[in-house]
């Protein structure tokens, strides 16, 4: 009688197919993967303390490295927390501009999960496609705000310049482009049978281990959660926009893909109609020149690509705060891989990795 | 009897080396030399031409350019490839098992390099033309099975030996749909020549006569060479490299040259026993017919490769067990069943 026994595989910080540098120590009984342990800890900057000796003002860039891949959403989810501390209002105009920029970026953000999704399965041709579409995005940034990636465009009390009509004009013109992008995507990919084959009925996530792992994002609205914080807390100008959480039935991986690319349509969605009725008005709010909120505490939560990204900042009456934490979805989310990966195949492993779309500077902050 | 420039040309360079040296022994070796020389040259050719046009496809696919820079429009980028992986630092990873592993690539070039002995190019221009010509070449390119395994075993590292693992389980299972599938054109040709099954195509080809056998040669074919979608051995974003992930410079180069020297053989393959082998109008001779119905065999696979993701290990090996074997099987009932039906009209 042959014996066989398990071998722990280490799929290391360097590997093709880990989002960043993430190790995951992969336990397998020849193909069959009985246990999976993501080891975390290779981008740690201290990003917490390093805000700790800076004014708010100098934080902001600092948010935008954290889920480096949707720097908006990271300035807006940090600044509205200053914002709540201090008190400050933000015009409306600005409100606009932050919800277009944060859109566009979560669009941006899933064309990297479907290049890096596609490339892990094997089809290298859509990370190209995705790549391609996502520099259209990237070229709008740089007309607003000169940086493609880490933008530090949403500031405290509203946004660094003005949307020129450079930007509005070619905003429309990407808007227009979403549909018939969205249709090549789902004729290469969403219709492919090896695809298919591939996504679905693997590596469930149930509505009760999501609920117990503290999950947010399109991770839990894949697994039949209804829930996004757009909608919930209606923050900024979120409120005066109509749009649709698309929501997943079983919470596999096709699960997981569909919900983003539907979600795809809908900031799409949202971005035209924030272009419909963009007011006009000021910029920037009045913020005093050296920025001293008063002592307290606050708790801010947006919707990031990820899942809820939260913002707790805890300020002395001081120019720099005192301490923040900041309460990063991919770290909370990639407690589900052992699930997921558990009773699957090797290859599943790596879609895994794919779909829960860690992103490891935000892991490790 | 036979026709054709290459076969002229063949015929006077053994007249005047039978002039030259009496001894017919010797002058059937010099000529079978000089063959094996020409067919050597034309694989190592064909790969460095066949690796720059894959990358350009690729890109074209992919809305990029593809290599520009290196010699005009981006021709010399193979040739500066070669010089690059002959220079390369040999590393030779510590705990492997020495002589399996120095052997693996060495073993992979020769059935891939050997089966271009059987491959006609042109009216009675073959190397080899023996009578079970088919049922060796299909036997010469299950060998090709052993040097992955051997170089994932003997590298030491886990990852290889997932990959060889993998070889065994994808190659030997579909080897029986693939070789099912052939067996019609061996019933309707009656013999397993291949100069006898080109001929049988003179007046219609076989994609034709055996369409269910085409579609399955195609698949299998795609599997035995490890094209996308069936990469699952060299799975690159999953087990890196596969069996040959500790190998590099000139080893990684004679791998690297196996695979495309096992492409090129998958599209003579398709070529010669589909689609009618050098058969073709008049204005240009049989080879010429030949290169180009092998350069589109090359360029559908191209293309499938870069659009479809790899397949799942057990979704691919259920396919092949469960759905090809048993069309291929029927494929050779009815098969069976039409050449009676045609002898009895």
């Amino acid at each position: 009688m042959a014996q066989t026994e398990k071998y722990v595989l280490n799929m290391g910080p360097q590997h093709p197919s880990t989002h960043g540098v993430l190790q995951v120590q992969v336990e397998l009984d020849g193909e069959n993967i009985v246990g999976a342990k993501p080891v975390m800890g290779y981008l740690h900057r201290g990003i917490e303390k390093l805000m700790e000796s800076r004014t708010y003002v100098q934080c902001v860039p600092f948010t935008d490295r954290l889920d480096y891949v949707s720097a908006m959403n990271n300035n807006l989810g940090f600044c509205m927390a200053v914002e709540k501390l201090a008190g400050i209002e933000v015009p409306e105009r600005a409100e606009y501009i932050r919800v277009i920029c944060a859109e566009l970026n979560r669009i941006a953000s899933h064309h990297v999960f479907i290049g890096s999704l596609t490339n892990d399965l094997g089809s290298a041709t859509g990370m190209i496609y995705a790549f391609r579409d996502r520099e259209k995005i990237l070229d709008l940034f740089n007309i607003i705000c000169g940086a493609r990636m880490t933008a530090h465009y949403i500031r405290i009390g509203g946004v660094a310049a003005d949307a020129q009509d450079e930007f509005l004009r070619d905003t429309q013109k990407f808007i227009d482009y979403v549909p018939e992008m969205l249709d090549e995507y789902n004729k290469l990919f969403s219709g492919n049978e090896i695809f298919q084959a591939r996504m679905k009925k693997t590596s469930i996530i149930t509505k009760e281990m999501a609920l117990k792992f503290g999950m947010s994002g399109p991770n839990i609205r894949a697994s039949g959660v209804d829930y996004d914080i757009r909608k919930i807390d209606k923050y900024g100008a979120y409120g005066k926009f109509d749009f649709e959480v698309p929501l997943g039935k079983r919470g596999d991986n096709w699960d997981r893909y569909m919900i983003r690319m539907k979600e795809i349509a809908e900031s799409a969605k949202i971005i035209q109609q924030a272009l419909d009725n963009m007011p006009e008005g000021p910029y920037m709010a009045k913020v005093p020149k050296v920025l001293r909120p008063p002592k307290g505490d606050a708790y801010h939560r947006v919707e990031n690509t990820r899942g809820e990204l939260g913002f707790y900042i805890v300020s002395d009456g001081s120019t720099k705060p005192y301490r923040v934490h900041i309460r990063r979805p991919s770290f909370v989310n990639l407690q589900a891989l052992d699930t997921m990966c558990k009773g699957m195949l090797l290859a599943d492993a790596v879609t895994a990795f794919a779909t829960i779309d860690p992103l490891m500077g935000e892991v490790d902050c | 009897m036979h026709s054709g420039i290459l076969y002229s040309l063949g015929q006077s360079l053994r007249e005047i080396l039978s002039s030259l040296i009496g001894v017919p022994i010797l002058v059937d070796l010099l000529m079978t030399i000089i063959c094996a020389t020409i067919l050597l040259l034309i694989m190592a050719t064909s790969a460095l031409v066949f690796t720059l046009g894959e990358r350009k496809i690729c890109a074209f696919i992919q809305v990029r350019i593809g290599p520009n820079r290196v010699g005009p429009g981006g021709l010399l980028q193979s040739v500066a490839d070669m010089l690059k992986l002959m220079d390369k630092e040999d590393i030779v990873p510590r705990g492997i098992d020495k002589w399996l592993w120095v052997l693996s690539p060495i073993l992979l070039l020769v059935p891939s390099a050997l089966i271009y002995a059987f491959f006609p190019f042109d009216d009675g221009v073959i190397l080899a033309d023996v009578n079970v010509g088919l049922f060796l070449l299909i036997a010469i390119t299950s060998q090709t099975v052993l040097p992955f395994l051997m170089g994932g075993y003997a590298s030491n590292s886990k990852y290889s030996l997932i990959g060889g693992m993998r070889t065994v389980a994808q190659m030997l299972g579909y080897e029986v749909p693939m070789v099912f599938a052939l067996m019609g054109i061996v019933m309707i040709t009656g013999s397993l020549k291949m100069s006898a099954i080109v001929e049988a195509q003179s007046d219609v080809w076989f994609i034709v006569l055996q369409p269910l056998a085409f579609l399955i040669y195609i698949i299998t074919a795609l599997v035995e060479s490890n094209r996308p979608p069936f990469n699952i051995v060299e799975g690159e974003s999953e087990i890196i490299a596969g069996p040959f992930t500790e190998y590099t410079g000139m080893r990684w180069a004679l791998f690297f040259l196996a695979e495309f020297s096992n492409l090129m053989c998958i599209g003579i393959l398709t070529t010669t026993l589909f689609l009618g082998g050098w058969h073709g109008p008049d204005f240009l001779p049989g080879f010429c017919w030949f290169w180009i119905k092998t350069f589109l065999c090359v360029l559908f696979y191209q293309w499938v490769g870069w659009t479809f993701p790899r397949a799942r290990v057990d979704s691919m090996l259920s396919f092949g067990w469960k759905v090809l074997l048993p069309i291929a099987l029927i494929n050779v009932l009815l098969t069976g069943v039409g050449i009676y039906v045609y002898n009895v009209m």
